[in-house]
């Protein structure tokens, strides 16, 4: 019974983000794929398939490129009708298209001959199928990928050693100074809440951020001076939608790695930015290379990176580096404010 | 009885205020005095030899020198004290502490294990170096040297060779030499790659070595030997070593 409930967690049926790069690609080449391997079925002998894949491509690249980019400039309209409508639109956009394009090809000009017609709208009505089939079947693919990104992520999140040190530091404030202590224990109840809430969906960056901030002053009650923190926000990046998680992780791992090894005060710089489409997260903190045998670092940066290909594909990039004793982590992604 | 006189060493400041409230508490059932506290496991060491402590409570997880290492340099002094571990989550120290019978506290730390694990180390519990190397094999940072009822720490890094001499290890830096009981074997083994074993009786740190000259007589025969840097010393490297360390000359 569990295992079932688990199972129908899946995402609901979606249309993949037609702007996405990833998502234009692979119809791109599926598509010519398929073109392809209509040319080869259609030739009888070798000679002729360069003809054949002439003949295709005269006529299918066009309608390709006209529906890409009817898609990309229509995909916020598709996203906000019912999977199956939208389905359809899809349809009727390929269908439309292959129909407008028929006049102008130069087999239909000579002899307007209907079941040339019928045939090419058949091959394009065949070619959407197998798309939206591929795309259909990858997303029911991902959404158990997702929610096990989502458990992962609750598992390798906040560490134990987190927790038990936190509430060691509110126990030592209870008797001097409750209203703090108070104050600690409202921070950790929504930081927990915060965790466990069903963490598939996008959400704004204005919120992981103030996550992230309530996580830092908790370790702040036990790290006191020796921890300090840069924050260099845009104000204009802030309403962006992210994968929840995405920053709080690096943040811990940066007191994890950056700050406990150290006797001294140590900096944890966080910069946001937003250069017109690209959303820029920069985080650094002091390098101990003696330390480097603490577990966690790996596993949240591969939790991290998944997530954001699953989110944006190819238009996502996690990127790390040491230079000048400091380890900088580095994300780009794509600016968003809707789904 | 004499009060039992107590360390505290945490690096975290509340963590070390939560200790003493709890030890407060404990204070009806077992008389104490707290006789110092430190942020880090150099500073501890300094306040443990300079308030005669009886038992150190320690942090495992700490800057520069874990909480293990930090008792394993204690075990130098000539009456070292018990030592009880704390630790906010360390499945690993935790596992090693259960296997070798130690006592340990788990943060947040209760009023009722604290008041036991007290008392039975006031009755004399001791650690053996044995022990603590079997639970933390990591090597060290740094040597430590008793003199004249403090420890000396010598960081690993800044030790040019060590060489058996009788009983004793001399131990030689840059500045210089210190006597330490410890077997050439069981360094050789623990820091790996650090040291090269030159000689039966000699470790010289391969940072250390600027290269080779001949001439120096060893048991009757002309062989090499090892030119430091900043030493004018040249230690023989005997004719069973030299396979191997002339793969450093390279």
């Amino acid at each position: 019974m569990k295992v079932q409930s688990i199972r129908q967690n899946h995402l609901p049926d979606a249309l993949p983000d037609f702007r996405n790069l990833g998502v234009i690609s692979r119809i791109l080449l599926s598509v010519n794929a398929l073109a392809l391997l209509f040319a080869l079925a259609r030739s009888r002998e070798i000679g002729e398939f360069a003809a054949r894949v002439t003949e295709i491509a005269g006529s299918l690249e066009p309608v390709l490129l006209v529906v890409i980019v009817v898609l990309y400039a229509g995909s916020t309209l598709l996203e906000r009708i019912a999977y199956v409508q939208g389905l359809l639109a899809v349809f009727a956009i390929v269908l439309g298209t292959t129909a407008a394009f028929f006049p102008f090809l130069s087999v239909a000009a000579s002899s307007s001959d209907w079941r040339e017609l019928a045939w090419n709208l058949g091959c394009a009505a065949l070619m959407a199928g197998a798309v939206a089939w591929y795309f259909n079947l990858r997303n029911r693919a991902f959404s158990p990928a997702i929610s096990e990104a989502r458990l992962q992520a609750l598992q390798a999140r906040i560490r134990p050693h987190f927790l038990f040190n936190t509430l060691n530091a509110v126990l030592s404030l209870i008797r001097k100074d409750p209203k703090r202590a108070e104050g600690a224990l409202e921070d950790l109840a929504e930081l927990f809440r915060t965790v466990m809430v069903d963490n598939r969906q996008l959400i704004a960056l204005r919120d992981e951020v103030s996550l992230c901030r309530q996580y830092l002053n908790l370790e702040q009650l036990r790290l006191g001076e020796r921890l300090r923190v840069d924050w260099r926000l845009d104000p204009s990046a802030e309403d962006a939608l992210v994968p929840p998680m995405v920053l709080q992780p690096l943040v811990e791992n940066a007191v994890y790695h950056g700050i406990e090894p150290g006797i001294g005060p140590g900096l944890i710089e966080v910069s946001i930015e937003r250069r017109n489409d690209r959303l820029w997260l920069q985080l650094t903190n002091p390098y101990h290379e003696d330390y480097q045998h603490r577990q966690g670092n790996r596993m949240a940066l591969a939790n991290i990176r998944e997530r954001l290909q699953l989110h944006f594909d190819v238009e996502a990039s996690l990127n790390t580096r040491i230079a000048n004793g400091r380890y900088e982590i580095g994300i780009a992604m794509p600016y968003r404010t809707s789904l | 009885m004499k009060p039992v006189r107590v360390v505290i060493v945490d690096d975290e400041q509340p963590a070390r205020s939560r200790l003493r409230e709890l030890l407060e508490d404990c204070q009806a059932e077992l008389p104490h005095v707290l006789a110092g506290e430190a942020a880090n496991g150099a500073e501890g060491l300094q306040v443990v030899a300079a308030s005669e402590a009886d038992v150190v409570l320690v942090d495992i997880h700490m800057p520069e020198m874990s909480g293990i290492e930090f008792a394993r340099h204690l075990q130098v002094l000539e009456h070292p004290p018990a030592v009880i571990f704390v630790t906010a989550h360390d499945q690993y120290a935790v596992e090693a502490f259960e296997v070798n019978a130690l006592d340990y506290l788990t943060k947040p730390v209760r009023a009722a294990r604290l008041l036991a694990a007290l008392k039975k180390a006031a009755n004399g519990a001791r650690l053996t170096r044995g022990v603590l190397d079997s639970i933390d094999p990591a090597p060290r940072r740094h040597f430590s040297v008793a003199e004249r009822g403090r420890v000396m720490l010598v960081p690993v890094s800044e030790v040019i060779y060590l060489r058996a001499e009788l009983k004793y290890l001399t131990l030689r830096t840059r500045d210089r030499e210190y006597l330490v009981e410890e077997s050439l074997t069981q360094i050789e083994q623990e820091f790996g790659t650090v040291f090269v074993r030159i000689h039966r009786n000699c470790l010289v740190a391969r940072r250390w070595i600027r290269g080779f000259e001949r001439g120096a007589e060893t048991e009757g025969e002309v062989g090499w030997s090892v030119i430091l840097e900043g030493l004018d010393e040249r230690l023989p490297v005997s004719r069973r070593q030299w396979a191997q360390v002339k793969s450093l000359a390279g």
